[in-house]
């Protein structure tokens, strides 16, 4: 019953109800003017001391980003974005080496530890030297607004030859990796929002794993959000070699604004033979409140590919922020045997929108993917699966199954799946199953019998309807997870 | 961008098309006109059209039916033999001589049944724009109207026809309408039907594709069912080279039922797609589609079916199971179930399965001596059997069974 205690915790933890990452940090702020254009991009590049060649891959992203138009198919309604109405890029201000944790700016100091990550960490975090001693399970990336502010556990993860650092950092010192694989999964010019993407990204992680290396500890980025009016563009970019593993976890938050904040990442994996990544993410940009109002718009592309036979990529998702989400984590299943994994859960209420699911192509042989997803809406929102499967030609033997159901909870809500399903080649074998049902009364009556509010029963009976998915993520972000959706569908039971 | 280029081609089969319109039509007429001169034909990048592209079609230049009678008796002796009333269109006109007209049955001019949405559906403005002849078809309240066949030939030559019919039942009506198309030589048949069916009034919709495999099929059908009616259809996609059925099912009363069944056996290069929207408009109605596809050659089949659920229906029940064999390596199946839901207290699901024949029940039949075509025929027809089952017209179920087996003998597998 532990689950339902730290549920319980959890939900009375938040006595107002609110987001409780809304907060924003009063910091001085290294600002680009208002707008895009390619001075702007220039600026950014400069800012970061690219080399000529990335500058160029920016000035044809955003070329071919004027060229394609914002995708309608999804289900999702927003007012036009004014693309020129954004900050492109925002740093916090850096002073000189602050030595101890009295000189670090307290405002940063202070995001962190109301943001709940570890003491230790938020030392190194804040960009004081000397404290990283012992050696704790996961190293953390930090991204606030446009920069990463900082790399935990480097030097660990360099001895085993592990690179784990800021993508600008990986231009600077591996431009070689970065110049081979950046934009081979996700093209410049892939979709609206990865051009956008690629022309304007400020940072995000670099992650190289060498032959036959298991990474020593957990990875993770922590994205926030932080500045008034700018955008979030991080880029990542992740590639294990033959026989190589890594866990990556990756988390993000943002203030409570009245206004919409424009967040179009691009997550890139290469997987070779034998390799694995685990890339789980527990989504919780500000939603907005009760009424719609504010909010992150979340449009995201994640591709990985398995190049190698072999190899395999699994994403988890647990989305339970954002007022747009726009999301589809696929796997292009190259090499012979590879396997692709998707699972999912997205929670809406109030006025959330959600369209997101996967893309599996087969294209060797004996590939396999799974597909999990479980929808949840409450409220006034919209949940919708929408996924595809694609086998080609020579993809013998492939085989995919697909699992997605939806839960409404009250009557003003809407759940929408729309699967895609292509097969062109015989021996391949694809199941898809979806269902959609309400909490049934039954479940709630047992429930209630035993002692339990209803709040707490519907708690239990969701983290029930989720645990496919939740037994996916790594320990500490599970616990996260189950505290998030009972949080997040806390009040919307009536 | 490079979408323009089949785009623009599109457009150009549209303009031939609105070319052959004369602005003497009626209100109807005139006013699907504007539709299809704004709207023009669905296009690739149209999400309900992704599948299904009509750049086959408009490669022909299609003029109309000439006048006249032509001689279709080859064509009606392979009617199946069934003992009831014929209503026989040939190349989209109506054949009196042909025909046994019944009381509250009136042929001449276009039905235009009053839910058709020419507004949304561009084939249905196409039709509206042309339609020179259809059937309405009434049967009153309390009636049972038995079986009626209702029957469209195509010539060939080029023609393209557009026939718009309506049948009307009335509170506790009962109708089993036997829809059969056939046909020889190139040619386009875009029918649109409208079927309003009045409380406890039961329609039975047995249809049979069998166009010409140079011909193009692309049909409308809207069914609206008040409180604890009917519309039970089955939909069986032999023929055309191109062939979309697309069927509306809208409940909208309680206890209102639909059943949306269909098989396509597809072979050498055949394109077919089975797209179905049921809509959930009141409390407590129900909605059962399976359908079945076996491809062969390089046939490529398709399934839309989008099931809509609307705040105000209450303890819906939905379900929908679409399984494809391909029995080649050239074929392809593409499936697109939707689920689009807005009430909390419904049972709703759907399942798609896509493979090939069971290694393992293959192995079994050939244990026991079968040759393998005969146990590969053995486990399609049982893979059919659940789309068939459900048939409660003999007759009927008889005439599907034969023409599977004539499908057979055309397509070694």
């Amino acid at each position: 019953m532990a689950a339902i205690a730290e549920t319980l915790d959890a939900v009375q933890a938040v006595t107002d109800g609110g987001y409780k990452w809304g907060f924003s940090t009063d910091i001085e702020m290294d600002m680009a003017p208002k707008g895009l254009n390619e001075d702007i991009i220039r600026l950014i590049s400069s800012r970061k001391d690219e080399p000529a060649w990335l500058l160029d891959w920016r000035l044809k992203s955003y070329a071919a980003w004027l060229k394609t138009e914002e995708p309608d198919w999804a289900k999702i309604k927003h007012p036009p974005i004014d693309y020129q109405d954004l900050h492109y890029y925002a740093a916090p201000k850096k002073k000189p080496g602050p030595k101890s944790l009295d000189e670090v700016d307290p405002e940063l100091l202070r995001t962190y530890e109301r943001l709940g990550i570890p003491l230790r960490e938020r030392a190194i975090l804040a960009g004081v030297e000397g404290a990283e001693d012992e050696r704790p399970p996961i190293a953390i990336d930090a991204v606030f607004d446009s920069v990463s502010v900082a790399t935990t556990f480097r030097s660990t993860l360099a001895k085993s030859g592990v690179i784990f650092c800021p993508i600008s950092e990986a231009v600077r010192d591996h431009p070689e990796l970065v110049r081979k694989y950046l934009g081979s999964v996700v093209p410049a010019g892939d979709n609206y929002f990865a051009a956008l993407n690629s022309a304007v990204f400020t940072d995000g992680s670099f992650v190289y794993i060498p032959k036959g290396v298991r990474c020593p500890m957990e990875l993770s980025t922590y994205f926030r959000i932080n500045a008034r009016n700018t955008g979030q563009f991080e880029r990542t970019l992740i590639i294990a070699e033959e026989g190589a593993y890594v866990s990556y976890l990756e988390g993000c938050t943002a203030p409570q604004r009245d206004e919409n904040q424009l967040h179009a990442a691009v997550v890139e994996l290469i997987v070779f033979d034998d390799a694995q990544i685990k890339y789980s993410t527990v989504q919780n940009w500000y939603p907005g409140d009760a009424n719609g109002k504010g909010g992150i718009y979340n449009f995201v592309t994640k591709r990985g590919a398995c190049r190698g036979a072999r190899s395999k990529i699994s994403w988890t998702q647990v989305e339970t922020g954002s007022a747009i989400t726009w999301k589809y984590p696929s796997c292009i299943l190259q090499g012979d045997d590879s396997v692709g994994e998707f699972y999912s859960v997205a929670v809406t209420t109030n006025h959330q929108q959600a369209d997101t699911g996967t893309k599996m192509i087969h294209i060797g042989r004996n590939t396999r993917s799974t597909i999990v997803s479980k929808g949840i809406s409450a409220g006034k929102s919209n949940n919708t699966y929408r996924g595809l499967v694609r086998v080609l030609p020579k993809a013998h033997g492939a085989r995919n199954h697909t699992q997605c159901d939806s839960l409404l909870i009250g009557d003003q809500c809407g759940a929408h799946t729309v699967p895609y399903i292509e097969s062109r080649n015989p021996t391949a074998k694809l199941e898809h199953e979806a269902t959609t049902s309400k909490i049934a009364d039954d479940q709630l009556f047992y429930c209630r019998q035993r002692g339990l509010s209803q709040e707490d029963a519907v708690g239990l009976i969701v983290n029930g309807f989720c645990k496919d998915v939740l037994k996916e993520l790594p320990m500490e972000f599970a616990v996260e997870a189950q505290k998030l959706l009972a949080i997040s569908l806390e009040g919307s039971v009536g | 961008m490079n979408a323009l280029a089949p785009g623009s081609q599109l457009q150009a089969g549209a303009q031939a098309f609105l070319a052959r319109y004369a602005a003497n039509g009626s209100v109807q007429q005139s006013e699907a006109a504007g539709l299809f001169a704004r709207n023009g034909l669905p296009g690739p990048r149209e999400e309900d059209w992704r599948y299904s592209l009509l750049r086959p079609v408009t490669d022909v230049q299609f003029t109309s039916a000439p006048h006249g009678h032509s001689d279709v008796s080859a064509a009606l002796a392979r009617l199946p033999k069934i003992a009831a009333p014929r209503l026989i269109f040939v190349d989209g006109r109506f054949r009196a001589d042909l025909s046994d007209i019944e009381p509250g049955t009136r042929a001449g001019a276009p039905a235009y049944g009053a839910t058709n949405r020419p507004d949304r559906e561009k084939l249905v403005a196409l039709n509206t724009m042309l339609s020179e002849d259809g059937i309405a078809i009434q049967v009153p309240a309390g009636h049972d109207a038995g079986t009626l066949l209702l029957v469209s030939i195509g010539t060939g030559g080029n023609v393209s026809f557009h026939p718009n019919h309506a049948v009307t039942l009335g509170a506790g009506a009962k109708l089993t309408l036997l829809d059969l198309t056939l046909g020889d030589g190139v040619y386009l048949h875009n029918p649109v039907l409208s079927a309003t069916i009045a409380e406890a009034a039961t329609l039975t919709h047995l249809r049979l594709q069998q166009e010409a495999l140079g011909a193009f099929h692309l049909s409308t059908v809207y069914a609206d069912v008040a409180a604890s009616g009917t519309y039970d259809s089955f939909a069986l996609t032999l023929g055309a080279r191109l062939a979309r059925m697309e069927v509306h099912a809208s409940l909208n009363g309680p206890q209102a039922s639909a059943h949306l069944n269909a098989a396509q056996l597809l072979g050498g290069n055949q394109h077919a797609d089975f797209t179905t929207v049921v809509q959930h408009a009141a409390p407590n109605t129900a909605s059962r589609q399976t359908v079945k596809n076996v491809l062969s050659g390089r046939s490529r089949g398709v399934f839309q079916g989008k099931i809509e659920v609307l705040r105000i229906a209450q303890k819906t029940d939905g379900y929908q199971m679409n399984q494809a064999l391909l029995l080649s390596p050239d074929a392809e199946m593409d499936c697109k179930p939707q689920l689009e839901i807005y009430a909390d207290d419904v049972k709703c699901s759907h399942g798609a399965t896509i493979g090939e024949l069971d290694g393992d029940q293959l192995f079994y039949l050939r244990t026991r001596g079968i040759p393998e075509p005969e146990a590969r025929a053995m486990l399609v027809r049982a893979f059919l059997t659940e789309a068939l089952d459900p048939i409660a017209h003999e007759e009927g179920r008889a005439a599907m069974e034969n023409a599977i087996a004539s499908w057979w003998d055309r397509n070694v597998i």
